[in-house]
């Protein structure tokens, strides 16, 4: 891997959950016992009444990251997000913000830590139907007591940056779908909060809006670097925007890792049946299976250049100069153009290839249309024009079939 | 052989064991209303100021003023011209039929009994809603409070505290509180439970989202439990007339006495008068007033 990458491993852990087990119902502490003993959902279920709704979640999110739970209906992801800020108390555990336990803090610390710590976009937006948009989006500020004057100036300012400038004196009825999740958003970032709880925040959109979303989230989030838990059901959604992914199944974390990961090496058969039916050109970025090129050839000689090729076994070369890459000359043909001249430079238009590059962060999907064109790997260019890969049109193949 | 007739007859107590337990408690209340009902009429002396205060107010007003400012509150609450010409119509008819000193006093008291409904019921309801063994407890007791013949509670109500105005307006809050009570109590038990969790999750108090969230919420539905209320403490005018409430109710209670059709049914026509003008008047306030909740209330 690249240092392209994003090296989420080097990045500081924000939060922190270990040992939790979450237990619904009357007696939950009396319970969890047999639930740590390994008794099955269902079993625990028959016997007690109890509803098992996580077991034993271990993670932890890095500051500045977007941390994807996901899972089906009844995986407890719903759950899980509303432990972050005590909407719901854990059975048993430990939640660290910041390397402070949030479990020990007293009523008045809970409700001043959910006010400048953590804010929260829901599935159906939560909005307040008796209030203006405006007011909806200042209501964080709102119950803060900020002064009214900069509170609804901070709220329209987020209100034009989710692109809903002008709507801030209708109600959230006359707004449609998409409009009110904006709307959600902007409440949600108007707290300044550093981390951004997102429960299924686009699930009841229709994909056209939904994909929008998406792409607005990501946009806002290479701004604002806020810590992002998103909870969906959407794999599709999870492999777009996670840095890293959660799988949940029946309140058990079945996996934790980027989304290459995920993808390539699923954990176990469940993961693999998730990702079985995911389109892996659109998931998956040509960065994730890019290689190195071992022998790039400058600007030389026809002679120097076959010479290079001949020593790599290489049927083409890619040419890379001071201005980046150029293209791709063939062996066949140098040594057409050497019965003439040996000392021409090969970079020169009758030599050149001019194969296409692709960048690094741009889908798999969106790259096919340039490897079919010709027949030499893909060269990968970053954005100042330099070479820093390619993918073998096999790879390509072999990632695509599986 | 043993006596069997408890197989054919209900096993009742011995007469003597009844008139015991009558004579018990009848005497047990009689000595307590003897003993306290002077003090606990006293604890209603600012109401029955009040009260009388109010009723002479709209009394001694020149009828027009009264009319006048009826309108503009009528006005003021629903913006409708055409509420407004069916008050005045019905208002002059009541003049002209020479009902108004008593429409006025059933006004008067139907506006207070309401008001102390209100100030009672609404706490009651939140209360209700927020603790679920308040609910359990409370319900059976608007059940009684609902079903219960209202000749019956007038009997301790009159023991304690006489005849007059104040038993009158208990009895009439009795009979009219349970609605708003139990539409207070299910109005915010309906709030949109994703909207109640993101005032949570944005950090508001109990008292924050009370007053924000889960009262306008529920406004709507508690509306319809004031309507109910008035509704109910119109109907409760003549029976309360029994224990000397002035007003519509007394006419025609004389006219059942004495079997005065006409008298009966100008005064009765007056009550469903008051009571549609009441209605339409907080029916459309409140329909204006929420018209931008649009489909969006407890989805």
């Amino acid at each position: 891997m690249t240092s392209l990458n994003k090296a989420s491993t080097d990045l500081e852990t924000l939060i922190e959950i270990s040992g939790l087990y979450q237990v619904f119902g009357n007696k939950a502490k009396s319970v969890l016992p047999m639930v740590k003993a390994g008794k099955s959902k269902d079993e625990v279920l028959a016997e007690t009444g109890h509803t098992v709704g996580l077991r034993d979640i271990n993670l932890d999110v890095k500051r500045g990251e977007i941390f994807v739970i996901m899972g089906l209906s009844g995986s407890g992801k719903s759950t899980m997000i509303r432990h972050f800020n005590r909407l719901i108390d854990p059975t048993e555990g430990q939640i660290k913000v910041e390397g402070e336990d949030i479990m020990q803090l007293s009523d008045e610390e809970l409700i001043q830590f959910r006010r400048h710590k953590m804010s929260m976009v829901f599935q159906h937006f939560g909005l307040m139907p008796h209030r203006t948009v405006l007011d909806n989006v200042a209501y964080g500020l709102a119950i803060q007591n900020v002064d009214k004057k900069e509170r609804l100036a901070s709220a329209n300012q987020w209100l034009e940056t989710v692109g809903l400038a002008g709507y801030g004196d209708q109600y959230p009825a006359q707004l449609s779908g998409g409009q009110q999740q904006r709307v959600g958003l902007a409440r949600a970032l108007c707290t300044n909060a550093e981390i951004l709880l997102m429960d299924e925040a686009f699930s009841a959109l229709d994909p056209l809006i939904r994909s929008e979303m998406q792409d607005q989230l990501i946009e806002l989030q290479a701004k604002l670097k806020k810590t992002i838990i998103f909870i969906t059901h959407d794999l599709d959604e999870a492999l777009r925007i996670g840095d890293r992914i959660a799988i949940l199944k029946d309140g058990i974390l079945s996996q934790v890792g980027k989304p290459v990961d995920i993808l390539l090496h699923p954990a176990d058969d469940y993961v693999e049946a998730f990702v079985k039916d995911v389109n892996r050109a659109r998931a998956l970025n040509t960065q994730t299976l890019m290689q190195d090129i071992g022998n790039i050839l400058g600007s030389q000689s026809v002679e120097s250049a076959i010479h290079s090729l001949n020593e790599n076994q290489q049927e083409y070369g890619f040419v890379s100069n001071q201005d980046g890459y150029q293209g791709v000359v063939t062996r066949v043909q140098l040594e057409q153009v050497a019965a003439n001249d040996n000392a021409m430079d090969i970079c020169c238009d009758e030599l050149l290839i001019k194969v296409p590059s692709v960048s690094p962060d741009q889908s798999l999907q969106s790259a096919i249309p340039e490897a079919l064109g010709h027949n030499f790997a893909l060269p990968v260019t970053c954005e100042e024009g330099k070479l820093v890969g390619s993918i073998p049109r096999s790879e390509i193949a072999q990632v695509l079939e599986s | 052989m043993s006596d069997t007739s408890w197989l054919s007859k209900f096993p009742q107590l011995e007469r003597g064991d009844l008139i015991a337990i009558r004579k018990t408690l009848d005497g047990a209340y009689r000595e307590f209303s003897r003993n306290y009902g002077d003090t606990i009429e006293s604890l209603f002396d600012p109401l029955l100021t009040f009260l009388i205060w109010f009723e002479k107010l709209l009394i001694a007003s020149p009828w027009w003023l009264t009319i006048g400012v009826i309108l503009a509150i009528v006005y003021g609450a629903s913006r409708s011209w055409k509420l407004c010409t069916g008050v005045l119509a019905s208002l002059l008819a009541i003049g002209i039929l020479g009902m108004w000193d008593d429409t006025m006093r059933t006004l008067s008291i139907i506006t207070v009994c309401t008001l102390l409904s209100i100030g009672i019921g609404i706490p009651t309801g939140i209360l209700m809603s927020r603790s679920n063994r308040a609910q359990a407890i409370v319900t059976p007791i608007l059940d009684v409070m609902q079903t219960m013949p209202a000749f019956v509670y007038l009997i301790p109500v009159v023991m304690l505290l006489g005849i007059g105005k104040i038993p009158g307006v208990i009895a009439v809050i009795i009979y009219a509180v349970p609605p708003v009570i139990r539409l207070t109590n299910l109005g915010i038990r309906l709030v949109n439970k994703e909207t109640l969790e993101a005032a949570t999750a944005f950090g508001a108090t109990a008292k924050q989202r009370l007053f924000g969230i889960q009262l306008p919420l529920a406004m709507p539905t508690i509306m319809a439990g004031i309507n109910q209320t008035i509704m109910m403490a119109l109907a409760m005018v003549v029976v309360a007339s029994m224990i000397g409430v002035k007003g519509l109710g007394q006419p025609v209670l004389k006219s059942i006495t004495n079997q005065y059709f006409t008298l009966g049914l100008f005064n009765g026509l007056a009550i469903v008068a008051l009571a549609i003008i009441f209605d339409r008047v907080s029916q459309t306030y409140a329909k204006r007033t929420q018209k931008h909740l649009g489909g969006m209330n407890n989805d």
